[in-house]
């Protein structure tokens, strides 16, 4: 369990953490979601105590990170693969992590034949492919056998193999009860492996809910209807008042619309299966289709996140420079 | 699908553990790290061979001119002096790399962000690293003092004017250069860990060391000898002189090294304060 409150976080002019609290809770992937520079890593950070927050604080298991007796039995994290010393065997840079938390040499072994790296376990690190990279990383986390595990961008730049491994190790985990905490920007990836989501945008909190909420809140989400009275519906949808789909996302309210799809289906926008079914019935409207088409958590993501993203392309949309915080 | 079943974690449980991470695993964990790079090798080997190395050189080519060497050059020799000499002027440079690549290279691999999630209370690492440095500094300066001596005395055996550990000021010249050797290897580590950036440390450090009391000589004497006695390195100087007087304007041998101590723990305090409370 990881209780983040109140989070600020400021580098010299710049709010990179503001104002963040959320709870993470076990038995589940949460998935940490964000346009790049939305404060992700740094959110991370400070809950490691890596860096020091300007305000607030957070609890792992009711304690603060660094007040925990063993951090490595409790919390298993891996930030960034590359932040070993390349000259070390990846035997020894387990064996010194071990080491701090007293835990037993042999779990070095153990660790290492469960990611796969037993062969190379003499190494040196900087040797390693990216994926072997995170293979290590990941088997530092293991280590205390932790009841948190956090992984920051764990699939970038692995193979399909990499990433099913991942992705699978993680639901295990979490299956096991523990509280598995992960960052991504692949929402392919996410969609395929967290049950709940944070998302954040420029160091605000932006959602906090379930996957199957966060993509039904969205507007990218339509409902297929066929009728033989299609253009009776089509007409009686277009004059429907706007109708707001998300009523904890606030991205405004959308006229609702039909469209007339190439098969003779209306796909409508803006308005829920049951308002569709209530429409044709005030209108005496048939229906022998309705459906909700779910959009894609890419599609939810986007429009989510749409203002808050930090880099974009294309000049047509300059980038506020200041007063975009706060 | 059988693709779910390759990885499952089947590690065991850990046994339950009571009191908490503290100093003596991240002795050991310090240890670990300095014993599994090979640079630590390397640069050990290079000091050995470096201080042993110059020590026989100056003794061996003193013994073979000293039947052309004046009474009173003769006279002056300082036996001890130049066996050690390799050691307090030139190991000091190497182990000023190794102190500072003990915390700097924490920082340019990106491991002490690994090293501090591990284990975050930031100043019993400081304090292992930083003990288990001088630990290893102060076996290999010893090692080192005490091989260019003998191999020193060794080849000054013709020349009838060797030292002995019983005649006076000799062994305070002998641990005293691995002494101050070591302190400067810490002083290193200390503004390692102020910088956090491996040739910004070194070149620190030997421009302390090494340029500033060259800077000093230039003064006009009476400014020199003022200035002389507060500098670091007059550490080195004092403690390895046994023939002759003490050169006047510096403070006794271990007063001179008292003062290098007491420069090097202030930055070593400094060091660990901005270690603790500066985001890693």
């Amino acid at each position: 369990m990881i209780e983040v409150r109140g989070l600020i976080k400021r580098y010299g002019d710049k709010i990179a953490v503001n104002d963040l609290s959320f709870d993470v809770e076990p038995g589940h992937v949460t998935g940490f979601l964000g346009p790049n520079g939305a404060g992700k890593t740094t959110t991370m950070r400070l809950i490691l105590g890596l860096d020091y927050p300007d305000a607030g604080q957070v609890k792992i298991d009711g304690k603060q990170y660094a007040g925990l007796a063993y951090p490595m039995r409790e919390v298993g994290a891996l930030l960034d693969a590359k932040a070993v010393h390349g000259g070390r065997s990846a035997y020894n840079h387990l064996l010194c992590l071990a080491q701090t938390n007293n835990l037993p040499k042999r779990r070095v072994g153990d660790v290492l034949e469960l990611v796969g790296l037993s062969d190379v376990a003499r190494k040196r690190t900087k040797g390693f492919s990216l994926g072997m990279g995170q293979r290590l990383g990941i088997a530092a986390t293991l280590l205390g056998d932790p009841a948190v595990l956090m992984f920051d961008e764990p699939v970038n730049g692995l193979d399909p193999e990499g990433i099913l491994w991942i992705r699978n190790l993680m639901k295990a985990l979490a299956t096991e009860g523990r509280t598995v905490f992960v960052s991504s920007h692949l929402m392919s990836e996410m969609e395929s492996t967290a049950d709940r989501l944070i998302v954040i945008g420029r160091g605000s909190l932006l959602a906090d809910c379930t996957m199957d909420e966060f993509i039904a809140r969205s507007s990218g989400q339509t409902v297929r209807v066929r009728t033989p009275q299609s253009d009776l519906l089509a007409k009686a949808v277009s004059e429907a008042l706007p109708q707001t789909t998300g009523p904890q996302i606030t991205t405004g309210s959308v006229a609702p619309t039909a469209t007339v799809e190439a098969d003779g289906s209306l796909t409508v926008h803006g308005l829920t299966a049951a308002q569709v079914g209530d429409l044709a019935f005030d209108h005496g409207v048939r229906l022998h289709e309705l459906t909700v088409v779910r959009a894609s958590l890419e599609a939810a993501f986007m429009e989510l996140t749409a203002d808050s993203v930090e880099y974009r392309a294309g000049p047509e949309q300059p980038v506020p420079v200041s007063g975009e915080v706060i | 699908m059988a693709t779910t079943t390759e990885s499952q974690p089947t590690l065991t449980a850990l046994p339950p553990a009571s009191g908490r991470a503290g100093l003596r695993g991240t002795l050991a964990s310090e240890f670990t790290k300095i014993r599994s790079v090979r640079s630590t090798y390397w640069t050990l080997l290079v000091l050995l061979v470096v201080s042993v190395g110059i020590g026989a050189a100056i003794t061996a080519g003193t013994a073979a001119s000293w039947s052309h060497t004046s009474p009173s050059n003769q006279a002056s020799f300082d036996p001890t002096q130049a066996s050690v000499a390799g050691l307090f002027y030139l190991g000091q440079l190497v182990i000023v790399v190794l102190g500072a690549m003990t915390i700097t290279a924490e920082y340019s691999t990106g491991m002490i962000r690994t090293s501090l999630t591990a284990m975050p209370r930031r100043t019993v690492v400081y304090a292992a690293k930083a003990a288990i440095f001088a630990v290893v500094a102060l076996v290999v300066t010893f090692v080192a003092a005490f091989a260019s001596f003998y191999l020193g005395q060794a080849l000054l055996t013709s020349t009838h004017d060797t030292a002995t550990l019983s005649q006076p000021n000799v062994l305070r010249a002998v641990v005293g250069s691995a002494l101050y050797v070591t302190l400067c290897g810490l002083f290193a580590f200390a503004i390692g860990a102020i910088l956090r950036h491996t040739a910004g440390t070194i070149t620190a450090v030997i421009g302390l060391l090494f340029v500033i009391p060259i800077l000093v000589h230039l003064l006009p004497q009476s400014w020199y000898q003022d200035v002389d006695r507060w500098l670091p390195d007059a550490a080195g100087r004092a403690l390895s002189v046994t023939v002759g007087p003490q050169p006047g304007h510096l403070f006794s041998p271990w007063s001179q090294f008292a003062v290098f101590a007491i420069y090097t723990a202030i930055v070593l305090v400094v060091g660990a304060v901005l270690f603790r409370n500066r985001d890693a």
